[in-house]
């Protein structure tokens, strides 16, 4: 992959509405944000109700995705143009789950929503009607996706990211400051792992910075390119993000997003923690 | 004012206010609040630490932590705005800011 294949921008997006072969979804934290307008022509897509299993604490299985790509109008071979609020958080983790799902054609709007806004960009209200498909997805593929038994034991062997703010690292924050702050996990992060905000990768506008100086930014702060590299933040939102810069625009191969990341791992009995600014030991 | 309103327009019903340092406020340009302007919290060294679009009345609301941040803010046709705040906890902060 690479930025070319990977990574459209507002002006490529608005020449391009209206294209028979290219699906534009709209993912948001704020779930109603798609209500008060979109980009014409796109889809929504709620990442509480359809991409969460509604009982467990897991995604929506293979069967589950297909039904609702179907029920979506989104075919096997259609581009699929992802963007949303938050700096692409949520739609960052769309794309990784379509990537865990095998779709072929996945790009991201870079800047997403706030890009889009700050252009002064058309957002519309009328929500379109696609006809359904018959989607098949492929089996989940966990080479992209960390498990928290692999995390513990990557603990000082493998590059571990957290890429929440250095509030939240170093446990003096317990969720992204939009959110109140009360969780039941405990505060910290995982021993040796590197805190690179996610916000290093991104312009303020949103957009995501150079390849020369993404390399940068993680080469500085201790990234082993040598190593594979597993991501996490507070639920895997972030993280996507960070995994989408690693893997799709820097084409490094063994990336994985931890979607368990802190609210799991900062719940578990008897794991590791480190408190503090610095990455603590093994 | 209804139940669970205070000045910032945003509802906090269901927050335990005496747990959060929270700092809010408004965000207008010649007087008129602005929509879909972006407002960004940074730490005490400058570190992006959260962002929200304000609301159709120009509001915005962090649960930040103690002590200094500043709030960048971001809104079509305007240069960014800073504005340094502190936070305390059980206390809200608001902070009106002009684009």
């Amino acid at each position: 992959m690479s930025r070319e294949n990977t990574l459209v921008s507002a002006q490529w997006v608005e020449d391009h509405l209206g294209d028979d072969n290219i699906v534009l979804v709209e993912v948001d934290e704020d779930t109603s944000a798609y209500d008060k307008g979109h980009i014409t022509g796109a889809i929504k897509l709620d990442w509480t109700t359809d991409l969460q299993d509604q009982v467990r604490r897991d995604f929506i299985n293979k069967e589950q995705f297909e039904a609702l790509l179907s029920s979506k109008g989104v075919g096997n071979d259609d581009t699929v143009v992802l963007y949303g609020g938050n700096n692409n958080w949520f739609a960052a983790y769309a794309y990784w789950y379509f990537k865990l799902y095998g779709h072929q054609d996945v790009k991201l709007l870079d800047g997403g929503r706030k890009k889009w806004e700050l252009d002064s960009r058309e957002l519309v209200s009328d929500v379109p009607e696609r006809p359904a498909t018959t989607y098949s997805a492929q089996d989940q593929d966990t080479s992209i996706r960390a498990f928290r038994d692999e995390v513990v034991d990557a603990i000082g062997v493998k590059n571990l990211v957290d890429v929440r703010s250095p509030d939240e690292y170093a446990g003096r924050l317990l969720a992204p400051a939009h959110l109140p702050q009360e969780q039941a996990q405990r505060a910290g992060h995982i021993p040796t792992a590197a805190n690179v905000p996610w916000s290093k990768a991104a312009n303020d506008d949103g957009t995501f910075r150079s390849d020369d100086e993404l390399k940068q930014i993680y080469t500085e702060a201790g990234v082993d390119w040598s190593k594979d590299t597993i991501a996490y933040c507070r639920i895997g939102e972030r993280s996507s993000h960070t995994w989408f810069v690693f893997h799709e625009l820097l084409d490094e191969a063994n990336v994985k997003n931890y979607d368990g990341s802190w609210t799991e791992y900062g719940s578990l009995v008897g794991v590791p923690v480190s408190l503090g600014d610095e990455r603590g030991e093994a | 004012m209804s139940c669970g309103a205070k000045l910032g327009g945003l509802s906090l019903n269901g927050v335990n206010v005496a747990k959060e340092a929270i700092i809010q406020g408004q965000v207008v340009r010649e007087g008129v609040p602005v929509e879909n302007a972006y407002v960004r919290l940074l730490d005490r060294t400058g570190e992006f630490t959260a962002e929200v679009p304000t609301n159709e009345e120009g509001h915005f609301r962090f649960f930040a932590g103690d002590g200094e941040w500043t709030l960048r803010t971001l809104a079509p046709r305007a240069e960014a705005v800073d504005k340094k705040v502190i936070a305390q906890t059980g206390s809200i902060a608001e902070v009106a800011i002009a684009v």
